[in-house]
């Protein structure tokens, strides 16, 4: 078991070098920006009605003219203290930003990344259990469409006819216009979490739908199915002995795996919802030169990826004893 | 058997598949090249028309024929996906070879990289790269070109790595064939149908991200004809019951996508020898 600790102690080390590496690679890309914050925010107008002392003052708010490593120094050591730096937007706290997005975020991606999860590996099996007949064909067909399709146009598409067609869900936002906070409920909320989280589980169906298939293929293949079948095994029995154990290992990595495609979806999701998530957030990030925002999404989104993968590694141990085994002799 | 289609065996049809995706896309990208000067023009008598027969995907507001719009549209993004596609690919065969090739320090680096990259959402990362080159066309171009080489580099240091303990090249080292010899007669052949296919299979990714990226609002003005600005332009005209400004491009768009998808398969399937008699 010390072996093992070792290893799982290596995985979380190389995912914070690898943290490090994003926030350095992040801090570069937005430091070698043309673009001028105070061209972008204040414009050229009012800049030229300006007094110089003023432009200093901006100047100064908008951190422009200091060395970059300097810069990068100063603001990675208060991120690690906690203190992601103030919105220049939002005009509150980078993490307050943060926190209040990625609440409204984190639940339509979990479900999407649930229900994707669950519908794919299902649509998966039964995929490859009637491999070439009308089944297999319908979801492989399906499944090869939606991952040609963007998500952002599905989107468009399901508010055509949902929200703007039959009128059935809202149109956009999170909670309905003109109703106080404590007079939300959570069907409300739900109401407005069903097409951004359905236009996620759509799309995310494909990639695992697809590979369970192939494995499927692969186990009724083989002969312990051969033999199970020749023993008169029920299919669920046989399902439930043989083909589970062996295709959830594979399909529960692709699907931690998945996480930073959800994450992308959801960013162009909720900017045709107008969801208040993480996702729009960086966009207006983005648009606007909200430059620690901007860092402080980029390296929490990263966090969660890496999280992601870190734990299917650590199922991928728990589940299997043979990595365990294997890790532990390295 | 099967009594198949004109008698043509698996091959021929696949063969013929993959010429008439080439073709389709070949019309789409020079069509929205001649038709771009028309694309642009406005004429206000026939503003808002539903498709009809003139106009197969209706005008909008300003009376521009959406169909020669979204033609427009897509062939830029077709050319933006090929260079997307033709750098990352080549970025691709340099980092996996140098991975698999030059010892275990450079290998770790470049894994290293990969995962790094792999890490930021695809998406961020492009918002990261189009903010860095300050937006416009240009920052479009190079966040598609240099975020899609992760996956091939992937593929292409297991190959070299496989290919390497490979015992007929083994057998050529021992038998003193040079090493440029051996990467010329014994590995490129190998690995050029992997690599053509990678970088085929490359392109869908690369539209769409570029119609994702310009969706946002990164990238090309408002009055440019790409893919992206036309979709989140008619978002504005949804409620209005405009349903065709959004509809006829994206169905478009997923067919551009599905021709590259179709012509990368079906060369992948005339290339390997596994089911290259089929």
């Amino acid at each position: 078991m010390k072996g093992y600790g070792i290893w799982v102690g290596r995985k979380v080390v190389r995912m914070l070098l690898l943290l490090v590496g994003v926030s350095i690679a992040a801090f570069v890309l937005v430091s070698v920006s043309p673009v001028d914050p105070l061209q972008t925010n204040v414009g050229q107008v009012a800049l030229g009605s300006m007094s110089q002392e003023q432009i200093a003052k901006l100047e100064e708010y908008w951190g422009v003219g200091e060395s970059p490593l300097k810069r990068y120094l100063s603001w990675a050591g208060d991120f690690v203290r906690g203190d992601m730096g103030v919105s220049l937007l939002y005009r509150q706290e980078v993490s307050h930003v943060i926190g209040v997005k990625l609440k409204n975020s984190l639940w339509l991606m979990a479900a999407a990344w649930v229900l994707s999860g669950v519908v794919g590996f299902i649509l998966g099996i039964v995929a490859g259990w009637n491999q070439g007949r009308w089944p297999d064909k319908l979801i492989k067909g399906y499944s090869l469409l939606i991952a040609s399709t963007p998500a952002f146009w599905l989107a468009l598409v399901l508010l055509m006819v949902f929200a703007v067609w039959l009128g059935w869900l809202p149109v956009g936002l999170s909670v309905p216009i003109g109703v106080e906070a404590s007079g939300v409920t959570l069907w409300d909320r739900v109401r407005h979490g069903i097409l951004p989280a359905l236009t996620l589980s759509i799309t995310g169906v494909s990639n695992i739908a697809l590979h369970t298939r192939e494995k499927m293929i692969e186990v009724m293949e083989s002969d312990y199915m051969l033999f199970a079948r020749a023993r008169g095994e029920s299919v669920w029995a046989m399902v439930k002995n043989h083909v589970l154990r062996n295709i959830s290992l594979p399909a529960l990595t692709l699907q931690f795996g998945s996480i930073s495609e959800i994450f992308g979806g959801s960013v162009l999701v909720e900017q045709i919802f107008s969801y208040p998530g993480l996702g729009q957030a960086a966009v207006t990030a983005g648009l606007g030169s909200d430059v620690p925002l901007l860092l402080g999404i980029t390296i929490i989104s990263a966090a969660i990826v890496f999280g992601g993968n870190l734990a299917a590694n650590l199922l991928y141990g728990i589940i299997d004893p043979r990595i365990r085994r294997g890790a532990a002799k390295q | 058997m099967k009594k198949s289609f004109l008698g043509w065996n698996g091959r021929k049809r696949t063969f013929v598949l993959f010429t008439l995706a080439l073709v389709l896309l070949g019309v789409v990208t020079l069509w929205g090249q001649l038709g771009a000067e028309k694309a642009l023009e406005t004429d206000f008598s026939r503003k808002d028309l539903a498709p009809c027969l003139a106009y197969p995907f209706g005008t909008d507001w300003m009376g521009r024929d959406m169909f020669l719009r979204t033609l427009t549209g897509l062939s830029m993004s077709i050319r933006i996906g090929l260079l997307a596609a033709g750098v990352s690919a080549l970025v691709a065969v340099v980092l996996g070879t140098a991975a698999a090739t030059l010892g275990r320090r450079v290998d770790s680096v470049i894994t290293w990289v990969i995962d790094l990259v792999m890490g930021i959402p695809h998406i961020l990362l492009l918002i990261l790269i189009s903010y860095a080159c300050g937006r416009g066309f240009r920052g479009v171009v190079t966040g598609v070109a240099l975020t899609h080489w992760t996956s091939l580099a992937r593929v292409m240091r297991g190959e070299v790595l496989q290919l390497k303990e490979a015992p007929y090249i083994q057998m050529a080292e021992k038998l003193g064939t040079k090493r440029l010899a051996i990467i010329r007669k014994h590995m490129l052949p190998h690995l050029f149908p992997q690599f053509l296919v990678g970088l085929i299979l490359m392109f869908p990714h690369a539209i769409l991200h570029e119609a994702s990226i310009t969706f946002l609002g990164f990238g090309l003005s408002p009055e440019q004809p790409a893919i992206g600005v036309i979709l989140s332009e008619s978002m504005k005209y949804l409620a209005m019951g405009k349903w065709w400004l959004a509809l006829f491009p994206g169905l478009l768009l997923v067919l551009t996508v599905v021709l590259f998808d179709v012509a990368g398969e079906s060369l992948r399937r005339l290339l390997d020898p596994g089911s290259a008699h089929v």
